[in-house]
């Protein structure tokens, strides 16, 4: 059991780490968190799947679709919503995507309804056996994937001009104003980015349990990952992917008789609140939380 | 009642009380059951303004605490025995306790981080809700009887109409003058800017447990009245998604102003009945418009927050005192 429970724990937890990098990249460029990163997910799902199921599109091809379509739509909601709060309080910009939010929920409800929808199988079905432990494919790709983001997104901070640049905005936005970098451009790239992962995010969960609106509750679950991780730390979300998708499964299987079930849904909330209490900058992230 | 400083404001407020006084013998009970929402709505929203509005700490897990005091008075009815009036201040105070543990945090945390922390307060509460059956019977909600005073059954629309018109008064009143007081004034300091407010000697942890606790006490109140008129207790009716509905009155209505509390809460009561009425209406021309109402009602939600935060972010309020000021200086525009 200890196994089974450590394994699911570590492919879910890759699942994890890949939705809590959007939150991170939005941060690290512009100390805002996005609360409607479950959201993204959602339609990113819906239009992969739309586009795959209506227009018989192969699967490849519709996930750059989807891709150039979270683009667009990263910095149409930069401009539209999040542009007018640029040196406003974090208070306001945590209640603007509060609101964002709820307006891309109803919007999705609008057009795709509540039902939910199955996708045709993309990743071969046959499940792998690991040492005696059996996952599906798809978790696999999910791995992979986080990996492969992981490396890229630590690369592109570090080496290329653009991702200095957002570093500099995140440290102070008058300082990389007067070096002559525009912000708002910076912000731009940065939520199309996030997008576009929350994009590849929705498609691998919408592969694995279909898509229907509670999927978007995993953006607020993922929150309890990047603040462990911390918040502006691409490696940190990663581990805390991982950290945290084994302990509610470890937890879960061994507490859930005990409680009555569903413990795993609240594990990463205690977790938080303890991270929060004892070390609220997280993991890896950087020492510099306001202490009041 | 210092509240009252012209005989013309006097006049105004003996005005709008007697207003509210006899407004049941003019209007139909429908009508009087959504005031009665409305006035639930103002104690919680002035509980959230208090918080976020003039402390400046904000909360989304608003929603949990008036479901720990709906489930105070339920328990405390049901199980121990007491009465609802002997419950109902139990269910503030209780609230208040829990409020002020979630927000102890806020000594260290700040803006984002202690959004984070009262959204696990929520999803923590929703929990133990759900899962300590033994206590809160689950997902199957408590019971209660209609609460009475003497003969009178507030079972009644009109009865309870007036209870909850009291309560919400004195809510109003209350929280008018703690603005007054040095507790509010403290308040005030520590939103504005909290390095200067502990300068001047106010103590930084202590001040916003008390916030925490006073706004967790309004919704405590809020929630057991919502159980006394509703008297059906279930964890529905405290989910994140009524934070999130409460953070959007004070928003629409203005944070920071009492009057915006009761705009706004006045305001998201009445919207998804106005949307309603408008599906039915449309809904001769245009068929299948119902299925959309709830999605149209959450998006509509959204933009309104969206569409106030970016172009009112000082909400009705202030919108209600622009217009009046246009009126009172016209036809000269200063």
């Amino acid at each position: 059991m200890f196994l089974q429970l450590l394994v699911t724990g570590l492919v879910v937890g890759s699942i994890y780490a890949l939705v809590a990098l959007g939150f991170v990249l939005i941060y690290k460029a512009s100390d805002c968190i996005n609360f409607a990163q479950g959201e993204f997910l959602l339609v990113g799902a819906y239009v992969a799947l739309w586009v795959v199921t209506s227009y018989n599109v192969p699967f490849l091809p519709a996930v750059m679709l989807t891709l150039c379509l979270a683009l667009a739509l990263g910095v149409l909601v930069e401009r539209m919503v999040l542009r007018p709060f640029i040196g406003e309080p974090v208070i306001s910009v945590i209640m603007a995507t509060i609101g964002l939010s709820s307006l891309m929920r109803g919007v999705t409800q609008l057009i795709w309804g509540t039902d939910t929808m199955i996708y045709p199988p993309v990743f071969p079905q046959e499940p792998v056996n690991l040492a005696g432990v059996v996952i599906s494919q798809v978790y696999l790709w999910s791995l992979g994937l986080a990996i492969l983001l992981l490396a890229v997104f630590s690369l592109f901070f570090k080496f290329t001009t653009t991702g200095i640049v957002m570093r500099a905005v995140a440290d102070d936005q008058q300082a990389a104003l007067s070096m002559g970098i525009s912000v708002k451009k910076v912000f731009a790239i940065t939520w199309a980015i996030a997008a576009m992962v929350a994009a590849v995010g929705g498609i691998l969960l919408g592969n694995i349990n279909g898509v229907n609106s509670s999927l978007a509750h995993l953006g607020l679950k993922v929150l309890p990952v990047a603040i462990l991780g911390g918040l502006d730390s691409i490696p940190g979300a990663i581990l805390g992917g991982f950290i945290i998708g084994v302990l509610e499964n470890l937890v879960g299987g061994y507490l859930d008789p005990v409680f009555g079930g569903g413990v795993k849904e609240v594990v990463p909330f205690v977790i938080l609140v303890l991270i929060l209490l004892v070390r609220p900058y997280g993991l890896f992230g950087k020492e510099v939380i306001e202490r009041v | 009642m210092a509240v009252l400083f012209a005989p013309a404001a006097k006049a105004k407020v003996a005005a709008i009380i007697v207003f509210f006084l006899v407004l049941p013998y003019f209007v139909s009970p429908y009508f009087i059951s959504v005031v009665n929402l409305i006035a639930i709505a103002v104690i919680g929203a002035l509980g959230l303004n208090i918080l976020t509005g003039f402390t400046g700490q904000i909360s989304i897990g608003h929603g949990a605490f008036m479901g720990v005091g709906a489930y105070t008075v339920g328990i405390l009815t049901t199980k121990v025995g007491l009465s609802y009036w002997a419950a109902l201040p139990l269910a503030g105070i209780m609230a208040a306790m829990v409020g002020a543990v979630f927000g102890i945090p806020s000594l260290r945390l700040k803006g984002l981080y202690l959004a984070i922390a009262t959204l696990a307060a929520q999803v923590i509460i929703e929990y133990t809700i759900i899962h300590w059956t033994g206590l809160t019977n689950g997902s199957a909600g408590i019971v209660i009887d209609a609460p009475s005073v003497g003969t009178m059954s507030l079972a009644d629309d009109k009865n309870f109409y007036y209870f909850a018109l009291l309560i919400a008064l004195a809510a109003v009143v209350c929280t008018v003058n703690l603005f007054r007081s040095r507790v509010g004034r403290a308040f005030m300091a520590v939103r504005d800017r909290d390095l200067a407010a502990a300068v001047m000697g106010i103590n930084l942890l202590q001040y916003k447990v008390m916030s925490f606790g006073l706004s967790a006490f309004y919704a405590g109140i809020a929630g057991a009245l919502m159980a006394g008129y509703l008297r059906v207790i279930t964890v529905e009716n405290f989910t994140v998604e009524v934070s999130i509905q409460y953070l959007a009155m004070i928003i629409i209505g203005g944070l920071g102003s009492v009057m915006g509390s009761i705009y706004g809460a006045a305001f998201m009561t009445l919207l998804p009945i106005f949307l309603r009425t408008a599906a039915d209406f449309l809904g001769a021309f245009l068929p299948n418009v119902a299925h959309f109402l709830l999605s149209m009602q959450t998006a509509l939600f959204g933009l309104i927050i969206v569409l106030f935060l970016v172009f009112e972010p000082e909400g009705l309020a202030k919108l209600w005192k622009d217009i009046k000021d246009y009126f009172r200086l016209w036809p000269f525009s200063y």
